[in-house]
């Protein structure tokens, strides 16, 4: 039996296997087709303190080993969360992660101070790298100087640990994992999607309403370690990788160069089953190199 | 119950230019209840398409385990299932989606309207309808492109009246399906529709004026097909229960919606 905890925070996870924000929900709808009770988290999609309604349609399209996503951070606001999904992630033995989004810092620390009283949160997750809402998300992301008031602003009301999610849409990826770290941050997590753009050759305009998109998916994924390594190299907060992770064997790559969590994105789409996978693909890749632990190949990689 | 299954090809044919008809045949003991205006997502084999492709379903027999879909070849999802030869088995994700309210329509002539690639699914439908009251009246019409009548002999063997309407006048009434309707003035207490997004907005309001109740298939590009994405939405007249905002998920509280509740 190997041992497949991961501690993040001070937290200690079940495994480091999650489920990357927006592409679980809050686990309703794939609870039919996956045990939530074995993943190491449920990362839920972004919620911000009122209802939004996302971008028009087309919101999604399909590219070559992935997909584009322009939703808009559509969301039924902070209390709704609280009343619905909540109470249905709590019947679950799972750490439960709650991604945060606004326009504003004052919008982010109003879902900050509302999550502050419920017990089911373990940690939360600040977006400040959605590539398709007009302002605030991805512009606190950008600058590593905003990402340090902003993560500095949400430590001082959190009551739970704090991740900051980084975008990929940056020239130096480390100099912003870096501001996160010294806001305060607990943890990074990355890579959000990277922006990007499909034509529609026989309408001749854009496939998405919004013209560019997130990518997402394994088309992304060396991107995504890559980002991660440069990270570990960086700062000593735990990193969380995802990006196009669809197997064990991907997920192990991440684990390598760094990351101490996980977290299955666009795949989820293709099989719902894909983190259940990855968690038996990554047990077994240990007992097969005899390793008693996964916390022994978290930033592994050498020369 | 949603769950990815292994579907195995019993028959495959071209219907028309590029419409394809496939029949999965199901393993026995574990057939699904299919309500009529439901889909499946089928995935491709092709590693570089990930996303479900979702499909509506033109015929469920649980008696034989089939499960019949009738679609356009638009790309390489739909493309590789239109070339799949008998025995080939692919994963599906279903049964997806909320279809048409048969208990809504109880005891209504039903009027099904069908544009282009919208038609498939209307003939589960009207098997439905006539199975559970045979003595109540279906009329279905039918638009085309051409001449190329896909699935017009087996509505001819389910409802009780066809009409056709073809863009080229080759067959039937020259102009749209409601063209053909009009012509016709078939009775009926209650419509449901499926295909291009211009011909529903006409059909919604061809019920309105009759004072119908009529019942919309929207189409919208999916990625996850189970309502995780919010991918797929419609926009709604009242605030939507699940999201907080005038917006539905096609996917889940959809595909099919009450006319009145979706602006489009």
């Amino acid at each position: 039996m190997v041992d497949m905890q991961v501690k993040i925070a001070g937290l200690v996870f079940r495994n480091p296997v999650m489920t990357a924000s927006g592409t679980f929900g809050s686990g309703m709808e794939y609870a039919e087709f996956t045990d939530l009770n074995r993943l190491g988290a449920v990362v839920t999609k972004g919620v911000a303190d009122v209802p939004w309604p996302g971008n028009p349609t087309p919101r999604v399209a399909e590219v070559y080993g992935g997909m584009l996503n322009a939703i808009g951070l559509q969301n039924p606001g902070v209390e709704q969360f609280c009343r619905r999904d909540l109470p249905f992630l709590s019947g679950f033995d799972t750490k439960v992660i709650v991604n945060v989004c606004g326009h504003t810092q004052k919008e982010y620390l109003a879902v900050v101070e509302r999550l502050a009283q419920e017990k089911t949160v373990s940690m939360l997750e600040i977006n400040v790298s959605c590539p398709n809402v007009a302002r605030g998300a991805i512009q606190f992301g950008q600058d590593p100087r905003c990402l340090y008031e902003i993560t500095s602003a949400i430590k001082k009301k959190a009551a739970q640990p704090v991740i900051m999610k980084l975008t990929p849409n940056v020239s130096d990826i480390a100099e912003m994992a870096r501001a996160a770290e010294a806001g305060g941050a607990d943890a990074v997590s990355l890579i959000n999607t990277i922006t990007g753009m499909k034509i529609d050759i026989e309408r001749q305009t854009f496939a998405l309403a919004n013209k560019t998109g997130g990518l997402s998916g394994p088309a992304i994924r060396p991107v995504a370690v890559r980002m991660v390594y440069q990270c570990a190299q960086a700062v000593r907060i735990p990193i969380i990788g995802m990006g196009g992770i669809g197997s064990a064997e991907d997920a192990i790559e991440f684990l390598l160069a760094g990351a101490t969590g996980v977290a299955v994105g666009m795949m989820n789409f293709h099989d719902p089953g894909t983190a259940g996978r990855v968690i038996d693909g990554i047990e077994a890749y240990l007992e097969r190199h005899h390793i008693r632990a996964v916390q022994d190949i978290i930033g592994a990689v050498h020369e | 119950m949603k769950a990815r299954m292994n579907m195995t090809v019993a028959a495959a044919a071209r219907l028309a230019d590029d419409v394809y008809s496939t029949v999965f045949r199901l393993p026995e003991g574990d057939f699904p209840a299919v309500i009529p205006g439901q889909f499946v997502g089928v995935y491709p084999h092709d590693r570089s398409a990930l996303l479900p492709r979702p499909i509506s379903i033109c015929r469920a027999d649980p008696g034989e385990c089939t499960l019949r879909l009738v679609y356009r070849a638009v790309g390489k999802g739909t493309g590789e299932l239109a070339a799949a030869q008998p025995g080939e088995s692919f994963s599906v994700l279903g049964i997806l989606g909320n279809g048409y309210d048969l208990n809504a329509l109880r005891g209504k002539n039903v009027l099904l309207l069908g544009g282009g690639i919208g038609i498939p699914p209307l003939l589960e439908l009207a098997a439905a309808l006539k199975a559970r009251e045979p003595e109540r009246r279906v009329t279905a019409a039918l638009g085309y492109r051409t001449a190329r009548l896909f699935l017009a002999e087996e509505f001819e063997k389910t409802a009780d009246a066809v009409l056709i309407a073809t863009e080229d006048g080759s067959a039937g009434e020259r102009g749209n399906v409601l063209d053909a309707v009009r012509a016709a003035a078939p009775v009926f207490d209650a419509v449901c529709a499926c295909g291009p997004l211009p011909m529903l907005r006409g059909v919604k309001r061809f019920a309105q004026e009759a004072g119908a109740p009529c019942y919309l298939s929207l189409e919208e590009r999916m990625a996850c097909g189970v309502g995780v994405c919010l991918g797929c939405v419609a926009k709604t007249t009242h605030k939507d229960e699940h999201s907080q905002v005038n917006n539905a998920r096609i996917c889940t509280e959809g595909p099919v919606f009450e006319a009145s509740e979706v602006e489009i």
